[in-house]
């Protein structure tokens, strides 16, 4: 029955970051040198290439519905499979796709394990449709200021100190999150917008959260701080540390 | 009509438009001109109303080499046109492959079985409820079905009303082509406006038994006294539905 080409296998679905590492069944990929990559481009015709990095493109949008990083030995061994000789050919291809025409960039976020996901070139505007106005970007929202105005690092009880605050329990189900520390934990450590950091020697295990690459990507440090700046009725300029750090990185894309 | 549209370039308000699109599953017909607007206001791009699907026509060119698509389909229910991103060259369900695990995948298209093969496009909860027993992959437990349609209801691929379980209008648009691909035999096509048909009244001769929306049927059948299979001639015994008139007339195609 099956002569489907599965972009996925059944195991990816996994919660936390064990899902991410190293497969005992990949095959290491390196990177082909560009001698190797123009050898291949000869067997290799246009329409072949175009192909490929459109099944490249698909799978990267499926991805991103999610946040889900991408893999790159998932996307080897699933999509580019046979033709991995010019995958830099193939990213370069799809990198530009995405671009033109989603106006998505395509960003390495790990080196080492060799993970990518996909951030908007345009300015998040509040409009119809927009999630610039959803509960959960909003909590999300809430922790990442927190961990800004903080110096860029929390323990956690803050956070979860903070959003009791604001009626959202970690230690009960909440109406509109549910289980609220899996959202903060779990489900926005894996989009990569919160990165939670063991604090060694802790007993019981504590952790400390920062920014994760994405919200680094993403999120404009410099809107933020007008944001809270609207807030609290204050000039960002009095927040003298935050502001320096805002307006000294580099800045996230505006339209 | 297509005034050069396949060299027209993409701008941001393209690429907005796009994203949103993305992002929300689909967009009615109001919501996709209003969201044409604001595209085109934010990155000060002349925006002219009625010009929407020019404008989506200029995406749908850059779209088709990653056989990918906009398309327009219409809500079963409320007989409204929704727009939606559609993945052409799919004959599986890949979209949902990241959210679910291969045996709720398996359920969902074993929800999809019992919706084609049912006269009046619903599924019971308790036949899903069943065919989880069936599974080939893992079994689902009662509770992980019913925690499973809960999620497929709030992810936009199924409707739910009463227990009974119909297919989304974005499900529709996005999984048309899989599921023609898949229960070609099956699949019915409605009488008016020619497109898939899943919830619907049939003519009630046996020898005829077309299928009509229930939108559809309204629009039929609006303002005659007398209503007649348009196919067979036998008297209409269904109640035909009201449907709210529209504001603009809007029956460009």
């Amino acid at each position: 029955m099956t002569q489907r080409k599965r972009a996925t296998p059944s195991s990816q679905r996994q919660h936390g970051v064990s899902a991410l590492q190293e497969d005992e069944d990949d095959i290491p990929f390196t990177q082909p040198s560009t001698s190797q990559v123009q050898k291949a481009l000869e067997n290799v015709t246009p329409a072949q290439l175009d192909h490929k990095a459109s099944e490249v493109v698909q799978y990267f949008l499926v991805k991103q519905q999610k946040k889900i990083p991408v893999r790159r030995a998932d996307l080897v061994k699933h999509v580019v499979k046979e033709y991995r000789n010019i995958f830099p050919e193939i990213m370069k291809s799809a990198s530009k796709t995405l671009d033109q025409v989603f106006g998505l960039k395509l960003v390495e976020i790990d080196n080492k394990n060799h993970l990518y996901i996909l951030i908007s070139k345009l300015e998040n505007v509040d409009g119809p449709h927009t999630s610039v106005s959803s509960p959960k970007v909003g909590l999300l929202f809430v922790i990442l200021s927190v961990i800004f105005m903080k110096g860029g690092v929390v323990r956690e009880n803050v956070i979860w100190n903070t959003l009791k605050k604001l009626r959202v329990d970690p230690g009960e189900k909440h109406a509109e999150f549910g289980d609220v520390k899996r959202l903060v934990t779990d489900e926005f450590v894996r989009q990569r917008y919160l990165e939670c950091v063991r604090i060694p020697h802790t007993e019981p295990v504590e952790h400390e959260f920062h920014w994760g690459q994405r919200a680094e990507l993403e999120v404009s440090k410099v809107k933020l701080l007008e944001f809270l700046g609207q807030l609290h009725d204050q000039d960002p300029q009095l927040w003298s540390q935050q502001f320096k750090e805002a307006h000294s990185s580099v800045n996230p894309p505006s339209s | 009509m297509m005034q050069g549209n396949m060299s027209q370039q993409l701008g941001n308000s393209h690429r907005r438009f796009l994203q949103t699109l993305m992002t929300c599953g689909s967009v009615d017909e109001p919501g996709a001109r209003s969201l044409h607007q604001h595209c085109c206001e934010t990155h000060n791009t002349q925006y002219v109303p009625d010009q929407l699907d020019n404008f989506i026509n200029a995406i749908n060119s850059k779209l088709q080499p990653l056989f990918m698509q906009i398309r327009k389909g219409m809500s079963e229910e409320s007989g409204q046109q929704h727009y939606a991103l559609v993945n052409m060259a799919e004959t599986e369900v890949t979209r949902m492959s990241s959210d679910y695990t291969e045996n709720e995948l398996e359920l969902f298209r074993k929800t999809i079985d019992l919706i084609v093969a049912s006269d009046n496009g619903l599924a019971l909860s308790t036949d899903i409820l069943n065919s989880a027993d069936t599974l080939t992959t893992k079994k689902l437990k009662k509770t992980e079905t019913e925690q499973l349609l809960k999620r497929l209801v709030q992810d936009k691929w199924l409707c739910e009303k009463q227990g009974e379980y119909t297919l989304s209008t974005r499900c529709i648009i996005e999984m048309e082509p899989y599921i023609r691909t898949m229960y070609p035999e099956q699949v019915k096509v409605c009488h008016i406006c020619h497109n898939i048909v899943f919830q619907c009244q049939t003519c009630e001769n046996p020898v005829c038994g077309v299928k009509i929306h229930f939108p559809c049927v309204a629009k039929y059948f609006r303002g005659r006294s007398v209503r007649r299979c348009p196919a067979c001639d036998d008297a209409w015994e269904h109640e035909v539905p009201e449907m709210k008139r529209r504001s603009r007339s809007q029956s460009r195609r």
